[in-house]
């Protein structure tokens, strides 16, 4: 099973999000990104299925030269090889006709991607990389096994869960549940090291233009203070929801 | 040209963000100077969207589309645009919407704005107002091609009245071949879910056990309200992953979020940020919540949880 794996490179979950150039650009100053942490789920779910079935990981990001330590920092974890598709990535559209063509080029049996990346929450990339290369799709999977050509997965609906069926070829945007946070994987020394000399293939992009662009960022307003209410008098916190509030 | 809203119900019933993406697609059709055409699938009482502005009802009757799956349904709102020549189509932000749009959007070679909080700040170019960075910033995007595609956050517009006289008329749509079944659904029944809750009682590790979570049950059923709590919570397994909220668990956009026992960390208040109140109650004055919260109760979980759900019960029943 050749499988791909498409990694996002976004802030670290604890980044302050400021913008420079008149608010039209993240600034990324001090910022550390991070492998997009749904992807991480998926990657090391790939990981399972190298060891236990023998399939061959790559990673693919489509981003400027600014990532790669993040494609490097997936081959630490174990992936075999990795792609960079040399372009900014500003609208979900263009990157998953970017990531379509790898597919189509790579000969992938099975892609694994994230439900969203956390920096610009689109949720759209792996749902439209299925539509344009005609794979099946799963999303938000929260567990799947592989058995030849069957697939079997679980997905999250709303106050519940659904299992599905379906075959290879496949797309599957993952999330917690597809591994548990324990067996996320921290590189180690030896894994940092063979990651070195592991290929990274940068390869041009089809070249498309975006269907979205981002004009401007906002940052919210700015909050009023807490209204502190006595602990021993609960009844003025009733009082505050239901009448100021009008939320109770 | 008109716009076409897919409102979407759960086992023949609308779910309330259907009557908001009604209202919303309302208001764009009128910035527009078009209408607002909605489909339905499987939905028992199409005239519940007249009141909400949807002069046209399309209703969608096929028993294959019993069960969600996400090519199929995609495709019924994709021939359903190009009939109606609609080059806008409005869906909401649950978990089946967020899976059929980006199919959606390939199918009409449109481009795809998900998180969308409020009406089109233009209409040329068509600019709308999404959020980013997990609740942590907007960001104004202008969709370039003819047909666009609009994810409503939840909660974002409200819902309008816009009382019209509509019409329904059936609409029979190709079947997709799927290549996704459904197995199995598994449904907690009689359990609001995070999802459709106007309000979310959640729980941290503050109330040191799994044990301890009778009080918040109790809480929630008093307020109807869905029970959340926070990762490391999920984590030990005190609860379901299911009820894990935050920037990496599910999204919140309820009324109101009542938080007890929840430090406040920047990867929590990114996940429920998007909610109208936020109560916090803890233990810790210093406690990062304290910032990001509407009222506050400085005090003990364990001493203010039950006094605040007999208080409630006297007052729901007064
Ligand atoms: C990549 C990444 C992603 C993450 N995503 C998420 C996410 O999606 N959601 C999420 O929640 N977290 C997430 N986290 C974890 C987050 O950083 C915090 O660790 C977590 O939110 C803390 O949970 P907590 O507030 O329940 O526990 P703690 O931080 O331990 O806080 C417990 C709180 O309870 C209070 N307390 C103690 N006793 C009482 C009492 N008797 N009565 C009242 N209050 C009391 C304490 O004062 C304290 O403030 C993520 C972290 C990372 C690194
Ligand atoms: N620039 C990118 N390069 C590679 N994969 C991406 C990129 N952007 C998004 N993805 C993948 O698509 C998923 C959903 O991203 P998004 O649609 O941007 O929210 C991510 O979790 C990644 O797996």
């Amino acid at each position: 099973m050749k499988i791909l794996v498409c990694i996002s490179h976004v802030p670290d979950t604890t980044s302050k999000i400021n913008f420079t150039e008149n608010d039209t650009k993240f600034d990324t100053n001090g910022v550390q990104f991070v492998i997009n942490p749904y992807d991480e789920f998926s990657l090391t779910r790939a990981m399972w299925f190298k060891e236990k079935q023998g399939a061959t990981v790559t990673v693919v990001n489509v981003g400027n030269a600014t990532t790669e330590p993040t494609l490097r920092k997936a081959l630490a974890i174990g992936a075999d090889d990795a792609i960079r598709v040399n372009a900014e990535a500003v609208d979900g559209f263009s990157v998953a006709k970017e990531l379509a063509a790898v597919v189509k080029n790579g000969g992938y049996d099975l892609v694994l991607a994230g439900k969203e990346s956390i920096d610009y929450n689109g949720g759209m990339v792996p749902g439209m990389l299925a539509a344009l290369t005609d794979f099946n799709f799963v999303n938000g999977c929260v567990g799947m096994e592989v058995d030849g050509n069957s697939v079997t997965l679980s997905r999250e609906i709303d106050g519940g869960n659904e299992t599905l069926s379906t075959s290879l070829p496949l797309v599957v945007a993952g999330q917690k549940g597809i591994v548990e946070e324990k067996d996320l994987r921290i590189p180690n020394m030896r894994g940092i090291m063979m990651a070195r000399k592991k290929p990274l293939s940068v390869v041009e992009p089809v070249g498309i233009d975006n269907a979205t662009s981002i004009q401007s960022f906002e940052k919210p307003a700015p909050k009023g203070a807490v209204k502190l209410v006595d602990a021993d008098n609960v009844d003025e916190l009733i009082n505050l929801l239901h009448n100021e509030a009008k939320v109770i | 040209m008109s716009v076409l809203v897919f409102a979407d119900s759960t086992d023949g019933k609308f779910k309330k963000t259907a009557f908001e993406v009604v209202s919303y697609g309302k208001k764009v059709a009128e910035q527009l100077g078009s209408n607002v055409i909605a489909l339905t699938i499987k939905a028992n009482d199409a005239s519940e969207l007249y009141k909400y502005g949807a002069e046209k009802v399309l209703t969608v009757s096929n028993d294959a589309l019993n069960t969600f799956n996400a090519k199929e349904y995609a495709s019924v709102i994709s021939q359903a645009a190009t009939a109606q020549n609609a080059d806008v189509v409005i869906v909401d932000a649950s978990i089946d919407s967020l899976y059929l749009a980006p199919i959606v959007a390939v199918n009409l070679e449109a481009g795809y704005a998900s998180n969308v909080v409020d009406a089109p700040t233009s209409t040329s170019p068509f600019t709308v107002k999404r959020k980013a960075f997990s609740n942590k910033a907007f960001s104004n995007t202008v969709i370039a091609t003819d047909k666009k595609i609009i994810g409503l956050a939840k909660n974002s517009f409200g819902i309008h009245e816009n009382p019209v006289t509509g019409t329904s008329e059936s609409f029979e749509a190709t079947l997709a071949e799927s290549g996704v079944k459904s197995e199995k659904i598994e449904r907690v029944t009689g359990k609001v879910t995070i999802a459709d809750a106007d309000i979310v009682v959640s729980a941290g590790r503050g109330l040191k056990g799994p044990e301890n979570w009778g009080m918040i049950e109790e809480l929630a059923e008093v307020l109807g309200a869905a029970t959340a709590c926070s990762k490391p919570v999920s984590d030990l397994g005190w609860r379901p992953h299911g009820e894990h909220v935050g920037q990496t668990g599910k999204p919140v956009a309820a009324n109101l979020y009542i938080a007890i026992g929840i430090s406040g960390a920047i990867q929590h208040l990114a996940g429920i940020n998007a909610s109208k109140v936020k109560v916090v109650i803890n233990t810790d004055p210093e406690a990062p919540f304290f910032k990001a919260a509407d009222y506050g109760i400085v005090g003990d979980a364990f001493e203010v949880v039950p006094k605040l759900i007999e208080k409630l019960k006297a007052f729901k029943a007064s």
